[in-house]
């Protein structure tokens, strides 16, 4: 077995405790049409990974940091399989038009659909500043880049959605 | 719509969630985990006559059983237990109930007194050194007999260890399947229990084995 400094929790509780902030996440960067999808993929992913863990400290920002990779993958699958020459925000933007489902959503979906045109990076940051309630810091860790970059990906993000939202 | 604030953003992505059933990504994710054979360890709650109790399998068969909850104590036990588990064999800990059906099927009948001897595989990875030496011995006492503490030891090869004998049923992880309530002081009387001494009784009187003196 693994030598590590504390035992981890059964895997059940990270499911229990953040299943819910996984699957807000999700959905607010991919949609709510492949969010289940890609929930799944980041909980068999993490429940590959688990008994490598070294110690069972953030797992939060762990679960949410392969959610994260996985909604990536998800979008640079539906780039390459829906318009191949796309930039992001158009992938961003279909994925969100063609759910038909959202139009039927409401207010909170048309802040969804506004969020899934922004830029991948600010969309994660606002994403993780706002589902996820997660700090600047550890937005810079998930994103690879530094605090103030990802506070400003936030304010960025904020800044178009009150232009287009206004 | 009016000009978004951070608030109405926070309102809006938390509730997007929301309008996804979790509980139906949780299941689905259950079955994907069950197919790929990720889940070292299954646990689930069953129902007995004595409240509700824990059971935990692995590939190799029924690892724990945890008596209910009694007064004072809280679920954190389980959590205990469960984190014990964790160390032992794998944290890869999921409630599968569907994985238990066996033994609970056999614990119901069991209970009703329509079951005397347990088939389910056991792993017995949770005991160890004399205490597993002991808990052995005691998974070969027959169906309505008992034996006293004294006795087991011998058996177990220790017979001065009475006190040891005592302290592994108290640690022992496969109550009643490995039958420690067969186990009774020489000097008359019930003795100690994990799930406590009415349990005991109640089991030994279904079991037809209650000492008269009881």
């Amino acid at each position: 077995m693994t030598q590590r400094t504390a035992t981890l929790p059964p895997f059940q509780d990270l499911l229990d405790e953040h299943g819910r902030d996984v699957l807000g996440f999700l959905v607010a960067s991919v949609g709510p049409h492949d969010a289940e999808d890609c929930f799944q993929e980041t909980f068999i992913a993490a429940l590959r990974a688990y008994p490598k863990l070294k110690h069972g400290d953030n797992l939060r920002s762990w679960l949410l940091t392969i959610a994260h990779r996985k909604a990536i993958d998800h979008h640079r699958a539906g780039a390459r399989a829906a318009r191949p020459s796309g930039s992001a925000e158009e992938v961003g933007g279909g994925l969100a038009v063609e759910d038909g489902s959202l139009a039927a959503v409401g207010e909170e979906g048309e802040v969804w659909t506004m969020v899934s045109v922004l830029p991948p990076k600010q969309r994660s940051a606002v994403v993780l500043r706002f589902a996820t309630d997660m700090a600047y810091g550890q937005i810079g860790e998930m994103l690879d880049c530094s605090e103030e970059a990802a506070r400003r990906s936030v304010h960025e993000g904020l800044k178009k959605l009150r232009g287009e939202l206004a | 719509m009016s000009p978004i604030d951070e608030k109405s953003l926070k309102a809006a992505l938390n509730g997007a969630g929301g309008g996804l059933d979790l509980e139906q990504a949780k299941a689905g994710l259950l079955a994907r985990a069950e197919g790929e054979g990720l889940i070292d360890v299954a646990y689930t709650t069953v129902d007995s006559p004595f409240g509700e109790m824990l059971v935990a399998g692995t590939d190799r068969g029924i690892i724990r059983v945890a008596f209910p909850h009694r007064k004072g104590t809280g679920t954190r036990d389980w959590e205990k237990l469960l984190t014990e588990i964790s160390e032992v064999v794998s944290p890869r800990i999921m409630e599968a109930p569907a994985r238990l059906d066996p033994v609970r099927r056999e614990l119901d009948a069991y209970f009703e007194g329509k079951l005397r001897d347990f088939s389910v595989p056991l792993d017995w990875r949770l005991t160890k050194g004399f205490q597993g030496k002991a808990i052995h011995q005691i998974a070969r006492i027959p169906y309505g007999k008992t034996i006293s503490y004294r006795d087991l030891a011998a058996r177990a090869g220790s017979p001065r260890a009475f006190r040891a004998v005592g302290t592994a049923c108290g640690a022992n992880p496969l109550p009643p399947i490995v039958p420690c309530h067969r186990v009774l002081p020489a000097s008359g009387g019930i003795g100690n229990y994990g799930g406590g001494p009415e349990m005991k009784r109640a089991l030994l009187e279904l079991e037809g084995a209650l000492p008269e003196d009881q």
